[in-house]
């Protein structure tokens, strides 16, 4: 039967979804008592879909607009234990600040079968119908404290150029659709081998803007920074690790798949993003003040690195960019769950020099807070110097090496700004007692930084291989 | 004697037992300054190095020095090529027991001046000494670039925590700078392991890459050995690093740090880019003799006893370049030993200014005068390691320099010329800083009442100047190792360039 077929293939994301509606009658009928076990079912739905993909069957399903191959599945594994985290640290958060809702894991259910939607989209409607349901979420989360001025400028912001974006890619996929006569990515291959076509391109491009928005890329970051700083921050720590491996997904697939035969036009086009997400990622940290709004510099710079990998166009580009968000979704889920385990006189930490002195006060959040620092600062042995190693190899093995050196060149600058994180935690003095920390965020934080030394060292190995299963079957 | 196994990982990783302990009985201890603790870290570190020490002792051996090839060799497959292999020649195996040397004395330093946070700082201290005799004894280019590279964490820790009044300023200068050159290297690494698909560095030597590319590479890596040596016109970092570093943070620094580059040049540059080699000697040349006789007269200039020394270690190393790249035995050679020496002679010197800062506090020549009288051991020590620096013969100091220039004068003789000049100008500085601070009559009333150097501090300076004496009277001790290798490594170059 073909339809049993079809949804066998796409059990994780039913799971998902039929999971986040049942949830929702749990909550509305439930009320205020039933938020911890809204948030633990959450949790297991998200665990329970990550095992489905992972033993699940694989093919194509819905005419070919979705696909479920090795690269969708160790993307969806990625985004659904990094959800079912993100659901964790929501929980503790939000209880403590006040600011408790059913709603929360619910909308990350929402957001997680977004994202497995991205990265299975086997044609232009699915993956627009993917972003648009991963987007909706996600503004929502961003706007979550909705007595906070700043949370909802945040996400107003990210609503209205969202919306924006989604226009623009829209109008990018109707060229796409014009010139190729057929939403599939086989179909739009077949048609660009076939004949050149300025509308081609130029539909592309459209895509690449809207899609460079969702990854923020520079130069269409400048909402990431506000809503950074704006919304609360577990729903942060969440925007800045799965929603951007899905969208890096998605770019990979739209672009090696339905587009390979033009890939010497788009090429361009993502390392004009790459350099300029880099170089505007290091040079717009440095004079930071808030936390938050630099690990948003930081994300962007991150950003550029994983785009310089797709830029490769090849199979190694694909596995690195794959190793390389996932080593950094760690860490900056880490990163994260540190900040959120840090609070002063019951107000979270802000500002980069409330951080100062915390060797004496708290020394094993201050040496979390150093390890992934210096890991996404890029300095061996910890694991974002293997993401670079990968990153920075595939680009040299391309042949991309000017970029590779100026991309190494700009993690120098942005070096600066971890230093300086370092720096205020070991040799500045403390401004005062921080009070004792959550056990829920410091337990991520301890995992991450230990996954960031000396566990990656063992998961380099298997990591490496998983990754180059996952590759692209159209590309070489 | 007891065969070790894995011996090269041991002597590696035995100082990460020690942070182990040290960890411990910090966790035993109920606070961070529980009555004791400091002590006992202090012993475990010293215990944990002088542990070190012996092992290295017993590496160099066992080591045969006929055989230039790499011995203690461990290889354990890693991933996608890269692999844990370590192994030491005739080249690097000194250097591991000259950090090993160095190390215990260092803790012995700082024994009393540093009375904060001394389980950090031992932490940092022992995590060095790791990372760097994994620079040495790594045989992976993955392998040796994290240890390369995590060298800058501690040392970074080290001079802003515990340095002078400008030491998160010098503290970046050292982390940025040097993180910069190193990267460019990554790079150029990254490229090798794609294009000759092995990380190895006995296969990448034998590899020989595509002269047009070595000229890039040669760049790439020169990037980073120059500003780690440091070479003129990026040396300045040096300066600020030094005068912040607490004395046994710049004993590491001059020491072994420095050292970094010219064994990179050593073991990347020279034998993986021969031809980029021979290319560039010129420029190498050009920029050793420039540093050579520019911070000489630097160094001349300098108001702070730390900064001249600071100053003179890059005149120093601007001899163990040249020898370098002269590219035949006697300059490698020479280069090696000048390396050597200069580990021990200015540690030894930073160790000298570390005594009086120590009880005065201030590093400024013109605060010191007539020493000698108050203090007349010394005086007697800082003469010998002046003189050292100077290159007297009958020191260590001479061998290195006499023979760079030797080395030197058979391929260029206006390169040995100028470095010849900057003997003299050694002289002029380094005995106008003793005269200034030692002779004459006390003008200070604070320098009354000085104390002479303590048991302790004897207890420190003995190895040293017995080590510079006795490789000034028997330079073979250490030639009789590296012999081997070294002809291996020359007479490849030579037969790559076609000499």
């Amino acid at each position: 039967m073909e339809i049993t077929n079809a949804l066998s293939i796409a059990t994780p994301e039913l799971i998902v979804v039929i999971g986040a509606m049942a949830l929702l009658m749990v909550g509305a009928y439930g009320g205020d008592k039933a938020r911890p076990a809204v948030s633990l079912l959450a949790g297991l739905v998200l665990i329970g879909a990550a095992v489905a993909s992972a033993t699940g069957p694989l093919g194509e399903a819905f005419l070919g607009a979705f696909i479920n191959d090795q690269l969708a599945v160790f993307a969806k594994v990625a985004i659904y234990l990094a959800s079912a985290v993100a659901v964790l640290l929501g929980h503790g958060w939000m209880q403590r600040n006040n600011q408790a809702r059913f709603e929360y894991p619910i909308l990350i259910l929402l957001a997680a079968a977004g994202m497995s939607m991205m990265v299975s989209a086997g044609d232009l409607i699915s993956m627009y119908v993917g972003i648009e349901l991963q987007s909706l979420a996600l503004y929502v989360m961003a706007a979550f404290n909705r007595d906070d001025a700043k949370g909802s400028e945040a996400g107003l912001k990210y609503f209205v150029l969202g919306a924006l974006s989604s226009g623009l890619l829209l109008y990018g996929a109707s060229l796409i659709y014009g010139f190729a006569g057929s939403m599939r990515f086989e179909d739009i291959a077949a048609a660009a081998a076939g004949a050149q076509g300025t509308s081609l391109i130029f539909g592309l491009v459209f895509l690449l803007c809207g899609l460079g928005f969702k990854i923020s890329a520079a130069p269409f970051h400048m909402w990431t920074p506000d809503v950074y700083e704006g919304a609360p921050t577990p729903a942060v720590a969440f925007f800045a690790a799965a929603p951007k491996l899905a969208a890096m997904v998605l770019i990979a697939r739209t672009l090696g798949e339905g587009f390979e035969v033009i890939a010497d036009q788009w090429r361009q086009v993502i390392l004009a993003l790459a350099v300029l997400s880099f170089l505007v990622g290091a040079f717009g940290g440095l004079m930071q003040k808030n936390i938050k709004r630099l690990l948003a510099y930081s994300s962007i710079a991150n950003m550029g690195y994983a785009l310089l990998a797709i830029a490769v166009g090849s199979a190694v580009g694909v596995k690195a960019m794959l190793v390389f968000m996932v080593l950094y979704m760690i860490d900056v889920t880490g990163f994260f769950a540190a900040l959120m385990a840090l609070s002063r006189g019951g107000r979270p930490i802000e500002r980069i020099e409330d951080l100062a002195g915390l060797k004496a006060d708290r020394p094993g959040t201050a040496i979390v807070l150093t390890f992934l620092s210096l890991s996404v600062l890029g300095m061996p042995p910890f694991s974002g110097f293997w993401a670079k190693v990968f990153v920075f190899g595939a680009a040299i093995q391309g042949g991309l090496w000017v970029f590779a050196a100026l991309g190494l060149v700009a993690s120098v600058v942005a070096a600066f700004y971890y230093l300086r994180i370092i720096k205020l935690i070991w040799f500045d003095a403390s401004p005062g007692a921080t009070d004792p920390a959550p056990r829920d965020a410091q337990w991520v934080a301890y995992a991450a930084a230990a996954f960031s030394f000396p566990l990656v060292l063992l998961a380099l190995g298997p990591l490496d291989g998983l990754a180059a299963a996952a590759r692209l079957i159209g590309l070489g | 004697m007891p065969e070790i196994p894995a011996i090269l990982s041991v002597v590696t990783f035995l100082p990460l037992l020690g942070v182990a302990a040290i960890l411990l009985s910090r966790t035993m201890a109920k606070s961070a300054d529980a009555p004791g603790l400091a002590n006992r870290t202090r012993w475990i570190a010293l215990i944990t190095t002088l542990a070190t020490l012996a092992v290295s002792v017993i590496l160099v051996m066992q080591f045969d020095p006929t055989n230039p090839d790499y011995q203690f060799v461990e290889y354990v497959p890693w991933f996608a090529g890269a692999a844990y292999h370590m192994g030491v020649d005739g080249i690097s195996i000194l250097f591991v027991l000259l950090t090993a040397f160095l190390m215990p004395l260092c803790i012995a330093a700082s024994w009393k001046p540093i009375t904060n946070r001394v389980v950090e700082y031992m932490i940092a201290f022992l995590v060095l000494e790791t990372l760097v005799i994994g620079v040495f004894t790594a045989l992976d280019l993955f392998l040796f670039y994290i240890f390369f590279e995590g060298g800058l964490v501690p040392m970074f820790l080290i001079i802003g925590i515990w340095g002078g009044a400008n030491r998160v300023y010098a503290a970046y200068k050292f982390f940025l700078y040097t993180l910069l050159g190193s990267v460019l290297m990554l790079a150029a690494m990254l490229y090798m392991a794609a294009t000759a698909g092995t990380s190895s560095i006995p296969e990448l030597t034998a590899h020989g890459f595509d002269p047009a590319v070595q000229t890039v590479l040669w760049l790439a890596f020169f990037a980073s050995f120059a500003v780690k040596m440091p070479m003129w016109p990026v040396h300045t970092w040096l300066p600020d690093a030094h005068v912040q570093a607490p004395t046994a943070g710049s004993v590491i620094l001059a020491g072994i740090l420095l050292k970094l580059g010219g064994y990179g040049f050593l073991r990347f540059n020279l034998p993986m880019f021969p031809q980029a080699s021979e290319l560039f000697t010129p420029l190498v040349f050009t920029l050793s003799v420039i540093a050579v006789i520019y911070t000489s007269l630097v160094a001349f200039r300098q108001t702070d006893i730390k900064k001249l020394i600071a100053y003179s270690s890059v005149a120093h190393m601007g001899f163990v370049t040249m020898g370098i790249f002269a590219g035949n035995e006697t300059g490698v050679q020479g280069a090696i030993y000048q390396m050597l020496s200069h580990g021990l002679i200015s540690g030894a010197l930073f160790l000298c200014v570390g005594v009086v800062y120590d009880r005065m506090h201030t590093r400024e020549i013109s605060f010191y005068g007539g020493l000698t009288q108050p203090m007349p051991r010394y005086a007697a020590i800082f003469l010998l390691f002046t003189m050292a620096n100077v290159g007297l013969p009958g020191t260590s100091g001479f061998v290195g320099e006499i023979l760079t220039m030797t080395g030197t004068y058979q391929v260029s003789t206006w390169a040995a010329f100028g470095a010849a000049t900057g003997v003299i100008l050694s002289a002029v500085y380094a005995l106008t800083l003793y005269r200034r601070v030692m002779f004459g009559q006390i003008t200070n009333p604070q320098l009354n009442g000085i104390a002479d150097v303590t048991r302790l501090e004897i207890a420190i300076f003995t190895p040293l100047i017995i080590g510079t004496l006795w490789l000034g009277v028997y330079p073979a001790a250490v030639f009789d190792i590296t012999q081997a290798s070294v002809g291996q490594l020359v007479a490849a170059y030579q037969s790559a360039i076609g000499g």
